[in-house]
């Protein structure tokens, strides 16, 4: 019986020093967090990180673990600027690719069918262009339109946090969006999970949950159960984000942001400090 | 000339004005509304002349009523569908879609600015990034929203970081522009600007009430096109207020202009 079951200093374990890591969610929404987390206490370092961006990209620029990040936004939602994020962007802590959000899926769909590139007009006529001079326009073989390249997003690893898996790997997104999570996973040579519970298959045995199942078990490497793994992000249905907990995140970028690491990520009991899982699934999921 | 004239803030006269950006639009075009005022403008257009408008209810699904602006503890949005933004990104590129925006500069050919201010490598001031600005602005129609009209928002020269498309045929590499761009208005607290002017530049639509072209074109890094004739922006009706009043029932809209000023100023 398969069993792909690991601890979360298990998986990353298995990450390296300069590797292209891809990571799900978008913004504060459904980011695994407790991978962050775990990645931010570890050794690793010179990682190139792909990521519809939120506190994952500010945590890891400020924990300097990001060589270059490629991104089109990076924000709280109901927060809109990541601090972290712009302290370490206007310092020159990394080396970026900006590119439109369009251009991102693109680059990952282009790794996920094993291509050079696929084309889109998104990125003409902008500075996207003259700051990515890696990335070319081709002239169509049908016509006389020219279309930017977009290259693809090749990860090493994808990081996905996701509401329930088994230990073969399947897995259900609570939602309502899924985002890209399941363009990460196809991009990537390897893809780890991080799940609010782990079930057994039988769960999956229904109609509504198979809607929200687009990651199949043959991409995922390693699963783990990280209860409450995607706070201070939220993870529908059963939380929303923590919009006080991100404003006090927020503000350490300038106070300084060790207190938040002692405090928070090497916590041993991350849930209680941040008050207890009744508070957590009292947080409202997003509205705007 | 309508039978008694309501009074009105600067934001309410913003937001109908704002509404027009919609006129001419296609009967089922999604609308992408990002903030209180662009909100509140799609609102008004789809309950006066755009009822089939399109628009997600923020996070997920399609809306099949607007959803109120502000805290709404307990409302449920009515649902008529699915729009996740691996939907949203394909409908940008098949194109029936207006993005109402608000970057934080602008320059004389459209071109905006989400990303950074300042050196790139080190930018003095870093914002959120180009977003979807890039395929928004090639793709589909995009109006946009300035809350301040002044010259570090509608900006000399180029914009810092060229994150939206504009009509700068120097950029694009046969100089033949893409098949959406397709800008509209520009709304802002002092006027209504358009892209009529010669080879798309940016005219002077209408003036809110008290406002002289003078005093836009004083605050406006670029050289203006200045029509013979410019209409006072249209006041609104009482009809459009009730529906402002209906899907903004927290007052948020007074947090749109500083110090929220009457719609007429006082001479």
């Amino acid at each position: 019986m398969l069993d792909k079951r690991m601890s979360l200093a298990d998986i990353v374990g298995q990450l390296e020093d300069g590797m292209t890591i891809g990571i799900g969610g978008w913004g504060a929404r459904q980011k695994p967090m407790a991978l962050i987390r775990e990645i931010v206490k570890s050794d690793l370092k010179d990682l190139t990180i792909v990521s519809y961006g939120g506190c994952d990209v500010g945590m890891l620029a400020s924990a300097r673990k990001i060589k270059k990040l490629i991104f089109s936004f990076v924000t709280l939602d109901a927060i809109p600027l990541e601090a972290h994020f712009r302290r370490a962007r206007s310092a020159g802590e990394f080396e970026v690719m900006e590119i439109d959000e369009g251009m991102f899926q693109l680059g990952l769909k282009a790794a996920a069918q094993r291509l050079d590139f696929l084309p889109c007009i998104a990125g003409l006529g902008t500075d996207v262009m003259t700051y990515n001079p890696d990335i070319k326009t081709i002239k169509s073989p049908y016509s006389d339109d020219h279309y930017v390249a977009m290259p693809a997003l090749n990860l090493d690893v994808a990081l996905c946090h996701v509401l329930e898996a088994d230990q073969k790997g399947n897995s259900h997104i609570g939602g309502p969006d899924m985002f890209f999570d399941e363009w990460f996973c196809r991009a990537a040579k390897k893809s780890y999970l991080t799940c609010e519970r782990i079930v057994e298959t039988s769960a999956f045995n229904d109609d509504h949950k198979i809607l929200r199942m687009p990651i199949e078990r043959n991409l995922v490497a390693g699963v783990a159960e990280a209860k409450f793994g995607a706070h201070p992000t939220s993870c529908g249905p059963d939380y929303g984000f923590d919009v006080p907990h991100l404003k006090a995140y927020n503000a350490t970028a300038k106070e300084g942001w060790d207190g938040y690491v002692s405090d928070f990520i090497e916590e041993a009991d991350y849930t209680a400090k941040i008050g207890g899982a009744d508070h957590i699934r009292s947080l409202a999921l997003p509205a705007f | 000339m309508s039978n008694s004239s309501p009074e009105y803030s600067l934001a309410e006269l913003a937001i109908v004005a704002a509404s027009e950006i919609f006129r001419d639009e296609t009967p089922e075009v999604f609308a992408t509304l990002i903030g209180t005022l662009p909100k509140l403008a799609g609102y008004v257009a789809r309950e006066t002349f755009l009822p089939g408008m399109m628009m997600s209810d923020g996070l997920y699904y399609l809306a099949a009523e607007p959803v109120p602006v502000g805290p709404r503890p307990g409302f449920e949005s009515k649902k008529e569908g699915r729009i996740g933004y691996e939907r949203v990104f394909t409908i940008v590129a098949k194109g029936n879609r207006h993005a109402f925006v608000g970057p934080v500069q602008v320059d004389k050919y459209g071109q905006m600015n989400l990303s950074c201010i300042g050196d790139y490598e080190k930018p003095k001031v870093t914002m959120l990034g180009v977003r979807g600005l890039p395929g928004n602005t090639v793709n589909n129609r995009t109006s946009m929203f300035f809350a301040n009209h002044n010259k570090r928002a509608l900006v000399e020269g180029e914009v810092s970081m060229v994150s939206g498309a504009g009509y700068n045929p120097a950029r694009y590499p046969n100089g033949k522009y893409p098949i959406g761009l397709d800008h509209r208005q520009i709304i802002t607290n002092l006027c209504v600007l358009d892209f009529e002017g010669p080879n798309h530049s940016i005219r002077v639509r209408s003036l809110h009430p008290g406002v002289t072209f003078e005093e836009v074109q004083d605050n406006t890094g670029f050289e203006l096109v200045r029509p013979d004739n410019i209409p006072e922006t249209a006041a609104p009706t009482q009809a459009q207020l009730d529906i402002i009043a209906k899907y903004d029932p927290h007052n948020m809209r007074a947090y749109i202009f500083k110090d929220n000023p009457a719609g007429r100023r006082a001479s």
